[in-house]
């Protein structure tokens, strides 16, 4: 398909916002100034300054001896930045890929967007029409390259370039147009070089010749000799759906329904190319230019409508509609691959692949907000850090599970010190007292001395003995320390069964 | 002889069919794979049917944690058999001290116990109802220290559907009253003894009460587990229903 662009161009960016912010400025002639080497210079002026001769970079005494009455405002940095990436955001309702073209305009991949708005003049007439309802005074233009958009929506007067006909367009538009360094241009107009018509017809090599490398890439990206990428705001992903709505949706039923849509035709197009979601977004552009957005994700790829409908279910109660949602996107950030399974008739229950289990912890985690934990081995012999929790449910165990050493079956989080009776050196204790209960130990195994793992963290060793008490209750006790240190102290870490 | 032979079969299949019919019209519902012994030995009898209760919701007592870990190693003993093929289970809790590194004394994978670890009970009650009807699961295990008997109603119509075992494990109970479970179950620590006259801790050995069963006759049994599987330790323990007729 023949690529299309639109070239915003905001003439009078800042002062239009603060226009929007003070009524009152909208009659008067006013220009927003900065110091620069000590001095206040104009960074931006409004229409009324403008056509009484007052340019950007002007010395403000300079302007203010042209236009007594001339307001002044202090310039906000940053500003122009912000509100074009606000726009940018807005703009997203006109096509999925916008660009910010930095200093005062924006850059829209319209290809493909404008027989929706019925037509490229009434495509371009609708933005225009809403860049203007919200106060900004803007040029625009339509063309086959960017390069060519830019250069029409800045000197040109015609909107909408036919395609293919972008080179006529330039033919008459002067060098300026060709987004060049301001020395270059001066430099062309020195030589009589006034329309880009005049250059086009000169050997290549003599141009680059005498101006240099970027001159010559830049003409290229004019005429569609070389394609010129476009950095969007928002890198389009891949498994995108969108929903605009011809009226603002503001009940929830609406809200499902349009989330119903979304997600059975991004399923359909994920169950075709064997690919499941692990994380989805649902985002609401509001009428009033604020984005509402809910997320959800999976433990296991999944193209389940019916599922991550529930999943979504739960949230969708946070998605402030407010004045009303104009357009629906559903995102999946994060998509992998699912094969289906073959369905074992003979085996019952199912392990840990089972898609049943998934939802299941899926539905928890999205209900009450708890990730459900599986733990595997890992290579630490202190008791605490003898496990580690998997990170997906299918994580296999990298290393094996320790046989030959009997561990308790409930493991205290912060082993409790007691109180003991031990006859001899490294001995077991004859008798230990634990929340005001004495037991007196029948049977002892041990010690296993576990060492601190003096790469992680210093102290003393444990010595752990398995105990038996006189009822039959089997308990995991350690000795911090050596017993001819003085500083050594029994704990209770654990039960047996 | 021979045709007295028969004839005696015969009358064992015809009686033996009768009582499933009364077992049937009494409520109780056979489940999936009813012919799972789980190497409980003599405790078999007391169920219905002779097989122990699957698909249904089991209730274990305990006071303290000495014993809570021992009803989790009877536990982990009564589900090796039935993960033995690759099954996975659930352990929900709201303050959880088990150790997944024991499981493996028990034959068990730990990393085929999926744990979820909340912060209230109430939703122990909520994510175990959920569980217990998705039927990928083998078992599902809730440590839960109340339960009224609408919470485990609902626990056992969800797994009359879906065939799963569940297991409430509670610990310090206030409240006593009947539940809907199948079975309530008490396990007690008692000496080991160790093999050989050895010194040190023998293997895990438990007094089994089992207090409550549906459609069959409480009992309490010795048992042990040793070299992987339920070890019956035979000692003459009078049944409940002889010591009634001794006292009248």
């Amino acid at each position: 398909m023949e690529k299309r662009f639109v070239s915003i161009w905001f003439r009078h960016l800042t002062t239009d916002w603060f226009t929007k912010k003070q009524p009152v400025l909208r009659y008067a002639p006013f220009v927003l100034s900065a110091p620069l080497h000590g001095r206040m210079v104009i960074n931006a002026t409004n229409d009324i300054a403008e056509a009484n001769g007052i340019e950007r970079g002007m010395v403000l005494a300079d302007a203010r001896a042209i236009i007594p009455g001339l307001k002044v405002l202090e310039d906000m940095p940053g500003l122009a930045k912000k509100l074009l990436q606000r726009l940018a955001e807005w703009c997203i309702r006109f096509t999925p890929s916008v660009a910010i073209d930095p200093e005062d305009g924006l850059l829209l991949d319209a290809t493909g967007c404008s027989h929706l708005w019925g037509g490229d003049a009434s495509y371009l007439s609708a933005i225009a029409g809403k860049l203007n309802e919200r106060g900004y005074d803007v040029c625009l233009s339509m063309a086959d390259t960017p390069g060519v958009a830019w250069a029409v929506a800045r000197f040109g007067n015609q909107e909408v370039i036919a395609p293919n006909h972008h080179i006529e367009a330039l033919l008459s538009l002067p060098p300026d147009a060709l987004r060049l360094e301001s020395d270059t241009i001066e430099r062309l107009h020195k030589l009589g070089l006034h329309r880009i018509g005049q250059l086009l017809t000169m050997p290549r090599a003599s141009l680059k010749r005498r101006f240099g490398e970027t001159f010559i890439r830049r003409l290229d990206l004019v005429l569609g000799d070389e394609t010129e990428t476009i950095e969007t705001i928002h890198p389009a992903e891949p498994y995108q759906e969108r929903l605009p709505c011809l009226e603002p949706i503001v009940t929830a039923i609406g809200i499902e329904m349009a989330l119903e849509r979304l997600l059975k035709s991004l399923c359909c197009r994920l169950q075709q190319e064997q690919k499941g979601l692990r994380l989805v977004t649902f985002k609401g552009y509001r009428v009033d230019g604020k984005v509402v957005q809910v997320g959800i994700g999976t433990n296991r790829p999944t193209h389940n409508v019916r599922h991550l409908f529930k999943l979504f279910e739960v949230k969708l109660q946070n998605l402030e509609p407010a004045l009303g949602i104009e357009l629906f996107v559903l995102e999946a950030q994060n998509v992998e691959d699912h094969y289906p399974l073959q369905e074992k008739l003979w085996e019952g229950s199912g392990g840990l692949e089972d898609e049943r289990l998934s939802e299941l912890l899926d539905r928890l985690a999205s209900k009450i907000g708890v990730q459900a934990t599986r733990y595997l081995p890992d290579e630490h012999y202190w008791p605490e850090r003898s496990i580690r929790a998997a990170s997906s449910l299918i994580e296999s165990n990298t290393t094996e599970w320790n046989n030959d050493k009997q561990r308790p079956m409930q493991l205290l989080a912060i082993p409790e010190s007691i109180e003991v009776t031990a006859p001899i050196p490294d001995y077991p204790p004859m008798l230990f007292q634990h929340k005001g209960k004495l037991h007196r130990i029948i049977k002892a195994d041990g010690p296993e001395r576990i060492e601190q793992e003096w790469w992680l963290q210093q102290g003393q060793h444990r010595d752990y003995y398995r105990v038996e008490d006189e009822s039959g209750n089997r308990y995991w006790l350690f000795r911090l320390g050596h017993y001819d240190d003085k500083k050594f102290q029994w704990y209770i870490h654990g039960f047996f069964a | 002889m021979k045709f007295i032979q028969v004839f005696m079969t015969e009358r064992a299949a015809v009686i033996s069919q009768l009582q499933n019919e009364i077992l049937f019209l009494e409520g109780f519902k056979p489940g999936k794979n009813t012919a799972m012994d789980l190497g409980l030995g003599p405790i078999i009898k007391s169920f219905p049917n002779a097989s122990f209760p699957l698909g249904a919701v089991h209730e274990f007592l305990a006071s303290g944690m000495e014993d809570s870990a021992s009803a989790s190693g009877f536990i982990a003993g009564l589900l090796e058999p039935l993960m033995r093929n690759g099954g996975t289970s659930l352990w929900i809790s709201a303050s959880r001290k088990l150790f997944p590194p024991a499981l493996r004394s028990f034959g068990i994978q730990p990393d085929r116990f999926i744990f979820i670890d909340l912060q209230k009970e109430k939703h122990v009650t909520w994510a175990m109802e959920e569980a217990l009807k998705c039927g990928a699961l083998t078992a599902v295990v809730g440590e839960l220290q109340e339960i009224s008997f609408t919470a485990s109603r609902r626990l056992q119509l969800a797994v009359e559907q879906s065939q799963v075992t569940g297991f409430i494990l509670r610990n310090n109970p206030r409240n006593l009253q009947a539940t809907a479970c199948v079975a309530r179950w008490k396990i007690t620590s008692l000496l080991s003894e160790a093999a050989d006259d050895l010194p040190g801790v023998g293997f895990p050995h438990w007094k089994v009460d089992l207090l409550k069963i549906k459609n069959g006759k409480p009992g309490s049994w010795e048992i042990r587990w040793e070299d992987g599987r339920f070890q019956p330790v035979y000692k003459i323990t009078p049944h409940f229903d002889e010591l009634r007729k001794q006292t009248g």
